[in-house]
């Protein structure tokens, strides 16, 4: 038996708290075994496509009570659903797909989940193991494809490896730093007839993640936090995949120390809290950008020095110390070297730390940020988040999400597409638990909303579930409302209509001299981007369209009007909603660090860059 | 930069080495020598890879194999402390008048002749990468017709076995 993760949360797989083994040894076809091995690790959605080669396993996939298949419109979307599924509900996310095309349509979602350590699980068919090489009909080496962007990747030509490697294939996705895995199997394996076995022996003698911290380096981490006078407690995604929330906030309230949580772990820390200083990053607020710039210690849990958080990064954060714990080990020192590495799990390396700190305390150490929170709640207070209204009675974007996030409130999902909305979505959405904002970070996916809400409906069916998506996203992957409102799978969309590309668009503004070069999506290729009338894109008309896909279609183009149609979409739940706000084209997101500047060059605004003082400096 | 010698175990599969091979490749590593073969155990595959970086670098190349699931574990072997040896195979010029010559220095360097025609002699020599470029050097005015070089193999020095502990895992978890 493979060791398992001593974390009950991450070391779990359904397989391995089965009851007590009762051995199944049965005959049957490799498709078959496929999908009753599924059924054993406990996989109840799968979003996918049927097509030649994987035509076996849909015959035995009709009579599962135990797994639903929900027919996608594209295999992206099932990516994305499977994606949406597992970060809404904390399980392995399943997506199927037939060979060649089928295949391929699943790497932009693979890659996505790959960059944002998602666990999903991937099964692909595959041409005749006599026919793989042979560029036969719609055969694709999907696994060489996939190689770079999986954690792990398998080939099934013996239809006797199915109930292993489904086994496997979702332990590995689910433990250590989670991720994305693809099952590939040939034709004939699904169709020959095979010996199912359950439970089954693992092998993975290459593969055992550290979850455990060592006693040595978390006494020394909380020693250099209680000794810190500017500690910021840097936190990622990896403490929402640890469901580390509530440790999280003992820490934190223990020491009194402030907390920034990035893009990937909005929700980790609640936005209401006092000692949240926001997000970091590129667009982040400058109370949270400016505390890294300024700390002493950056305290990171689960978090990995991404360039969009650091900006340039032989400037950032340049008088701290760096205490890094994350469960990849390889993450570690990788981008910026750490003081104190701590390779484990973000809830055991969490729970050691709140019992190391207090042992601290309780040898008289005590923590003193008063200084520090001075400096900081006076950043808090000059520079809070905020937008300036849109010109004559038009909507303003930024307006549109802070009231659906006030009116839908924190117990919805919401996810978001990339660009402008996804940014404005980060900062003017109050996010108080995890789980609760699904985005595409790390790939910076366009289209990514639309399927990921409908995975997120799919997997939590009593949750409010709002995709806030851009006119340019909107269009890449709309087509998975047909799958919505033919599943009963009622989400809602809000497009954010600006009539272009937004954050190309504002970067043509900034960087380019507002030359907006194949940024316009309201008209076609003569139009400058500039000359009024712009409305907001019209072609396609986004109401009609979604009346076409069997949603409700509404659409808000006053400021007047905005509470009401929001309550409206509210009150639907049979079907799929989509508002068609159209907004103010010339929004930009601030505040905003330009790309491959310091983060000292945060600009509150256009051209306004803040007053620190220079006692730090 | 300097060279690092890194011994990795791993599962005997199909597609180990595009696994690994991929991965110096998508973060910026070259390999300078790279050598795959069978170890006591039928399971496991021994690589021998040598790569010319700097320590960081390296660090982080380690880490990221050591997360490829099929690698089982990775050593690096001090070159001070580790038996270090490739293969050359090398076909040289030789008529009546050089031959003799030629052997002589086969011989200088603890070399085989494995082959001999009337226009050349077919060298095979064992030794560390320092003693077969002084070799070859010596070999050079003779005219090299062809020559095939191994990757380099290493082991280190002493009783203990890198082995020993994982392929006891793997026995254990087969």
């Amino acid at each position: 038996m493979t060791e398992h993760a001593a974390s009950p949360r991450r070391g779990d797989t359904p397989a391995a708290h089965a009851p007590a083994p009762q051995h199944v040894v049965e005959t049957m076809t490799g498709a078959q075994s496929l999908i009753r091995s599924l059924e054993a690790v406990g996989a109840d959605t799968v979003f996918g496509i049927p097509g030649g080669a994987i035509l076996p396993a849909y015959d035995p996939l009709m009579d599962s009570s135990k797994v639903r298949h929900i027919l996608v419109r594209h295999e992206q979307g099932a990516g994305h659903a499977a994606t949406g599924y597992a970060q809404a509900t904390g399980r392995v996310g399943v997506c199927m797909a037939t060979s060649g095309p089928g295949a391929t349509n699943l790497v932009t979602p693979i890659a996505d989940a790959y960059m944002d350590s998602v666990p999903i699980v991937a099964i692909t068919g595959q041409v005749s193991s006599k026919a793989i090489g042979t560029d036969a009909f719609q055969e694709a080496d999907i696994c060489g494809i996939t190689m770079p962007i999986t954690k792990h990747n398998y080939l099934v030509t013996d239809p006797a490896e199915i109930p292993r490697v489904i086994a496997e294939a979702f332990h590995i996705a689910a433990t250590g730093r989670p991720g994305p895995v693809l099952v590939d199997i040939a034709k004939d394996a699904l169709q020959a007839t095979t010996t199912f076995r359950w439970p089954v022996e693992t092998s993975l003698p290459g593969y055992r993640p550290v979850t455990k911290p060592h006693a040595k380096q978390i006494r020394e981490a909380a020693k250099l936090l209680v000794g810190a006078k500017r500690p910021v407690l840097y936190v990622g995604g990896g403490v929402i995949k640890a469901q580390a929330t509530a440790e999280l906030r003992i820490l934190a309230e223990l020491t009194g120390a402030p907390v920034v949580t990035t893009l990937m772990a909005l929700g980790a820390f609640p936005d209401s809290h006092p000692q949240h200083l926001g997000m970091p990053g590129m667009h982040g607020t400058v109370p949270a950008v400016t505390a890294l710039q300024k700390a002493d210690l950056l305290f990171t849990l689960g978090a990995r020095f991404d360039d969009r958080v650091t900006g340039k990064l032989d400037s950032f954060a340049p008088y701290a110390k760096v205490v890094h714990a994350d469960i990849d080990p390889a993450e570690i020192g990788k981008n910026r070297p750490a003081d104190v590495p701590i390779v484990g799990d973000a809830r055991e390396v969490l729970a050691d730390l709140i019992v190391a700190v207090q042992a601290e305390f309780d040898a008289g150490h005590k923590s003193d940020y008063a200084e520090w929170w001075e400096k900081l709640d006076e950043w808090k207070r000059t520079y809070p988040l905020g937008y300036e209204p849109a010109p004559g009675g038009q909507l303003s974007p930024q307006q549109v999400i802070e009231r659906i996030g006030r009116l839908v409130g924190p117990e919805a999902v919401y996810a978001a597409g990339v660009g402008q909305h996804q940014m404005w979505s980060s900062q003017f959405i109050q996010f108080e638990k995890p789980g609760t904002w699904l985005n595409s970070g790390g790939a910076g996916t366009m289209g990514y909303a639309v399927p990921a809400a409908m995975g997120a409906k799919a997997g939590r069916p009593d949750t409010v579930v709002w995709a806030i998506d851009g006119d340019g996203c909107f269009q890449m992957t709309n087509q998975e409302l047909v799958t919505c409102a033919l599943n009963d799978i009622p989400i809602k969309v809000a497009v954010i209509n600006n009539g272009s590309l937004g954050m190309v668009r504002q970067w043509q503004t900034l960087f380019y001299n507002q030359r907006y070069s194949n940024t316009v999506l309201h008209a076609g290729p003569d139009h400058d981007g500039i000359a009024p009338p712009a409305q907001g894109t019209r072609i396609p008309d986004f109401v009609l369209l979604s009346e076409a896909m069997g949603c409700v279609g509404l659409r808000c183009e006053r400021p007047e009007d905005l509470d009401a149609v929001i309550k409206q979409a509210m009150e639907i739940n049979d079907r799929p909603v989509v508002i068609d706000f159209i907004v103010h084209q010339d929004a930009m997101v601030w505040p905003m660090v330009a790309a491959g500047t310091s983060n000292d060059e945060i600009q509150f605004a256009k051209g306004v860059r803040p007053d620190f003082g220079d006692d730090l400096d | 930069m300097s060279k690092h010698t890194l011994s990795v175990l791993v599962e005997n599969k199909p597609g180990v080495l595009a696994r690994i091979a991929a991965l110096f490749s998508r973060r910026g590593f070259n390999i300078d020598s790279l050598a795959v073969g069978p170890t006591e155990h039928p399971d496991v595959s021994r690589m021998t890879i040598v790569v010319n970086v700097e320590d960081l670098p390296l660090e982080q190349v380690t880490k990221q194999l050591n997360k490829l699931v099929n690698v089982i574990k990775i050593v690096e072997l001090d070159q001070s402390a580790a038996i270090q040896r490739e293969l050359v195979l090398v076909k040289v010029r030789a008529d009546n008048e050089t031959r003799s010559q030629i052997v002589e220095i086969v011989q200088l360097f603890r070399a085989k002749t494995v082959d001999v025609s009337p226009d050349a002699v077919t060298i095979e020599a064992t030794g560390s990468s320092d003693k077969l470029e002084a070799m070859l050097r010596m070999l050079e005015p003779y005219g090299i017709k062809e020559l095939v070089q191994s990757g380099l193999v290493a082991i280190g020095r002493g009783a203990r076995s890198i082995t020993d502990r994982s392929l006891r895992a793997l026995d254990r978890s087969a």
